[in-house]
């Protein structure tokens, strides 16, 4: 561990108002009957009203020491060292019963998916209910009063009656208030969020951003924020620790470490987002989507929507869930015939649907998917995985499609070791290596990434974009590249397609779309990516309401 | 490793790759089973240790039982002596010896029986799962009208139609039976069929017997595997309840069921030979019972 970062842990450590005080904590976990230390011996303190940064990549054990804060570990963890301190009492080593009557009520949790998180038969304000019920904070009629006034201050849509839908009936932005609404239910001294807006899209996650900040503040409530993004950390967190290998690696004051990281690690950390391609221009058109129109059923969901995709070059369409971005990939590939319009191949219509499409058309359009977990098939090894479009598309086999086999590992990045390796043996990254290395088997001219880097951490994200780019330069393959996050597109796209609502509301090469001025939908995309600024949430709504106040147009995000 | 010589701040990733997962020991297959094995349940060892005795003593049936299964070797019923340890049955024929040749004939019709039901059942319910439409509506409304008649009497009444011979019997069971595998692997296999993986297959043009083989099977293998067991008891005690009531195997065969039939009279005189089928029966069905439930323990879900 990094000396400078522990004894500062420490220094602040001592003062004596802290609210919570963990002493060298040590978790390990269990899996198939051996021991891995997640948590190597962390200090942490939190004081009354303050907001502490947990930042790492998966795997840091973020989550596992937010929920130790509370003196809870997950199914086959244990504490196997130091202490937590809570007003007092430590947790370690208080009862079961002891530990209930803190929990809930002054001690809370929020997840990070709240739809896995609420119990679907519920209406959303019983579940409120029932921690104050249970605790005997207070009564029933009192609660529900209580209830609405938080949906008040979290700026939910119709405070009166939301709580009496269900967790289906409500987007996920709103289930994410009202679980953090939950969470304020018995005004707890501290609060664990543990990535609450992970899962949303960037414009809903404003809203959240912004109504967790003021009612934090306004309740001064003590809370531990874990995150992996960096920028959302810098809006919420007094203080942040950057954690790596269940290790601390950097503490400090957030403003400081965003100026001054001292650890090679957070600066690599904070070096992710510098990515940058330059944009070419190119009228050799590969692919083109004319006029399409598209529905599941009844529900239309493209309109009139033209796209064309320059060969060697990358296009970003970007927009939030229910766009229908990814329903523009389904109609390119054929999974989805289009009502009306036609996509054109190399200047030729291609047959709408999936099987009239001839082999060697199929063979020239491959795709990525965002879950690389379900996009390979975990009875398969990774040679087979590679092997099989060698075979179908190129009749490769024996010593020349093993030989093939490991040249695609070697473009991308890996070695002969993962050949017979499961999916299930791989991380994140390597799997969506391997679907890479899958799409580029077939040596396609166009291949389609559907967020492909949304499931993935930062760090490995940028290596996976560095990746593709260099793709490109070698083989010249074309990319249309769905996403909803700017920094992605800033990173590597060639033009950009906005879509919203089913529809295309601002198209060109990159520089037009990015600079201003915009249509108000892009405008409200990019103002929403967080920046490294710790005044950054606060100045962008102070902005928006001050454009509120003179009676201009602000978009707001359809969860609104 | 010491902090410093962890980190490439140019190429951070190939630290986090390198990490991440180690590369796994690579186990044989029959490891991997011993391993697993090791850790079973007694119980487990229990069930497989009575289906292996079952196993030795139906393929070395000859070689253990002292007689043959249809020699008339003494009177009738003769009572347990050094002779004839379990007495002879109602032809004077030696009880051990049908016992084991039951053995046998109950478990090798059964086995068969089961495989079919699977081949025709599975295979039809991963069909309907993978093309959808109207043929996953076509099978599962013919399913629903063969499940609709009690099993036990719709057998009963086709067996007395075509007449009971051994084909028929294999056939007709298999049939009926293979309405419960078709509905567990069409839901099994429609959670598989919605993975990206199965739609990457599509997208490459794969046909649809690569995408049931190679892409879906694999995955509802153990689910399958496990319902095989189960499945396994069911008939077993169908086909011997259908021989006890004189349309299963037919005699002079040695057969569970029947043997119970036919000496069942013994009973009035509070002799217990003719539970030993009944019982060869239900310690089988509780052995194969604990295997299945380790096993889906263990299988349960996709993961490996």
């Amino acid at each position: 561990m990094n000396r400078d970062a522990k004894e500062k842990a420490n220094g602040s450590g001592t003062r004596s108002d802290a609210l919570l005080e963990m002493r060298d904590i040590r978790i390990e976990g269990e899996s198939d009957e051996v021991r891995i230390k997640i948590i190597k011996g962390i200090d942490l303190s939190l004081h009354r009203g303050e907001v502490l940064g947990l930042i790492g990549e998966s795997g840091a054990g973020k989550s596992t020491l937010g929920l130790a804060a509370m003196g809870f570990t997950r199914a086959g963890c244990f504490i196997t060292g130091g202490s937590v301190l809570f007003d007092g009492m430590d947790l370690v080593t208080a009862s079961e019963v002891n530990k209930r009557r803190i929990w809930g009520v002054r001690a809370a949790y929020v997840a990070q998916s709240a739809a896995a998180s609420f119990n679907p038969a519920h209406r959303l304000i019983e579940q409120y209910s029932e921690a104050p019920l249970v605790h005997g904070v207070m009564g029933e009629a009192e609660s529900r009063r209580k209830a609405i006034d938080l949906y008040r201050r979290l700026r939910l849509p119709d405070p009166e009656h939301i709580g009496f839908r269900y967790p289906h009936q409500v987007s996920g932005g709103q289930l994410q208030r009202a679980m953090t609404a939950m969470a304020m239910a018995c005004g707890p001294d501290f609060i664990v969020f543990d990535e609450p807006t992970t899962a949303l899209d960037v414009t809903t996650q404003i809203e959240v951003l912004a109504s967790i900040k003021d009612i934090v503040r306004e309740q001064n409530t003590a809370a531990i924020y874990i995150s992996h993004d960096l920028a959302v950390v810098a809006q919420m967190a007094d203080r942040v620790m950057v954690l790596r290998y269940g290790e601390l690696v950097e503490e400090g004051a957030t403003a400081e470490m965003l100026a001054h990281p001292k650890h090679p690690y957070t600066k690599s950390l904070w070096a992710v987002r510098s990515l940058h391609k330059e944009e070419e221009p190119s009228e050799d058109v590969l692919l083109e989507v004319r006029d399409v129109d598209a529905a599941y059923g009844v529900v239309r969901v493209l309109e009139d929507v033209s796209v064309k995709v320059p060969r060697g070059r990358t296009v970003a369409v970007v927009g939030e869930s229910g766009s229908g971005k990814s329903t523009l990939a389904r109609v390119i590939t054929g999974l989805l015939p289009p009502l009306s319009g036609d996509v054109l191949y190399e200047g030729k219509p291609l047959p709408p649907a999936l099987k009239s499409r001839p082999k060697e058309l199929l063979r020239r359009m491959q795709m990525i998917y965002q879950m690389p977990d379900t996009a390979l098939n975990p009875r398969r090894r990774v040679r087979d995985i590679l092997g099989r479009p060698l075979q179908f598309f190129h009749g490769m086999s024996g010593r020349a499609r093993r030989q093939r086999v490991k040249e695609l590992l070697e473009m991308i990045e890996l070695d002969e070791s993962f050949l017979e390796r499961l999916p299930s043996e791989l991380s994140g990254g390597q799997k969506q290596r391997i679907c890479i290395a899958r799409a580029l088997a077939a040596e396609p001219d166009l291949i389609i990434c559907d967020e492909v880097t949304s499931a993935l951490d930062q760090i490995v994200a940028e290596g996976i974009l560095k990746l593709l780019l260099r793709l490109q330069d070698e083989l010249n393959v074309s990319y249309l590249y769905i996403t909803h996050d700017i920094a992605t597109v800033r990173a590597i796209a060639d033009s950009i397609v906005v879509m919203y609502q089913g529809k295309i509301v601002q198209q060109g090469l990159k520089h037009e779309v990015l600079t201003p001025p915009h249509h108000p939908y892009t405008d409200l995309l990019l103002s929403s990516v967080p920046e490294m600024d710790p005044t950054w949430l606060d100045g962008l709504l102070a902005e928006r309401a001050a454009r509120k106040a003179r009676g201009e147009t602000v978009l707001e995000s359809a969860d609104q | 490793m010491s902090e410093s010589t962890r980190i490439d701040p140019d190429r951070p990733e190939e630290v986090v790759l390198a990490e991440a997962v180690p590369a796994p020991r690579r186990r044989t297959r029959w490891q991997t089973a011993w391993r697993e094995l090791r850790r079973a349940p007694p119980t487990a060892w229990l069930g497989l240790a009575v289906i292996a005795c079952y196993v030795i003593l139906a393929v070395f049936a000859p070689v253990f039982a002292p007689y043959g299964q249809n020699e008339l070797v003494g009177s009738q019923y003769e009572p347990w002596s050094e002779q004839f340890v379990f007495g002879t049955d109602q032809l004077g024929r030696d009880m051990l010896s049908r016992l084991i040749f039951g053995a046998r004939n109950t478990i090798g019709i059964a086995f068969v029986t089961t495989i079919f039901a699977f081949l025709i059942g599975g295979s039809l319910g991963l069909l309907a799962s993978i093309l959808g439409g109207w043929v996953d509506q076509g099978l599962g409304r013919l399913v629903d009208v063969l499940m609709a008649i009690p099993q036990l009497i719709f057998a009963l009444v086709l067996l007395s139609i075509v007449g009971p011979s051994l084909i028929n019997l294999v056939l007709i069971i298999a049939v009926l039976d293979s309405t419960r595998v078709f509905r567990l692997s069409r839901a099994v296999s429609m959670n598989v069929v919605v993975m990206d993986f199965v739609e990457a297959a599509r997208l490459q043009g794969e046909g649809l017997r690569w995408i049931m083989t190679r892409e879906v099977l694999p995955n509802v293998l153990p689910p399958l595997v496990a319902e095989f067991g189960l499945r396994f008891c069911f008939v077993f005690l169908t086909i011997s309840a259908l021989s006890f009531l004189g349309l299963g195997i037919q005699p002079p065969t040695a057969d569970w069921g029947s043997m119970v039939r036919e000496n069942a009279t013994l009973i009035n005189y509070d002799d217990i030979t003719p539970l030993l089928p009944a019982g060869a029966i239900a310690l089988l069905t509780v052995g194969v019972n604990f295997v299945v439930d380790w096993f889906l323990h263990k299988a349960s879900g996709l993961k490996e």
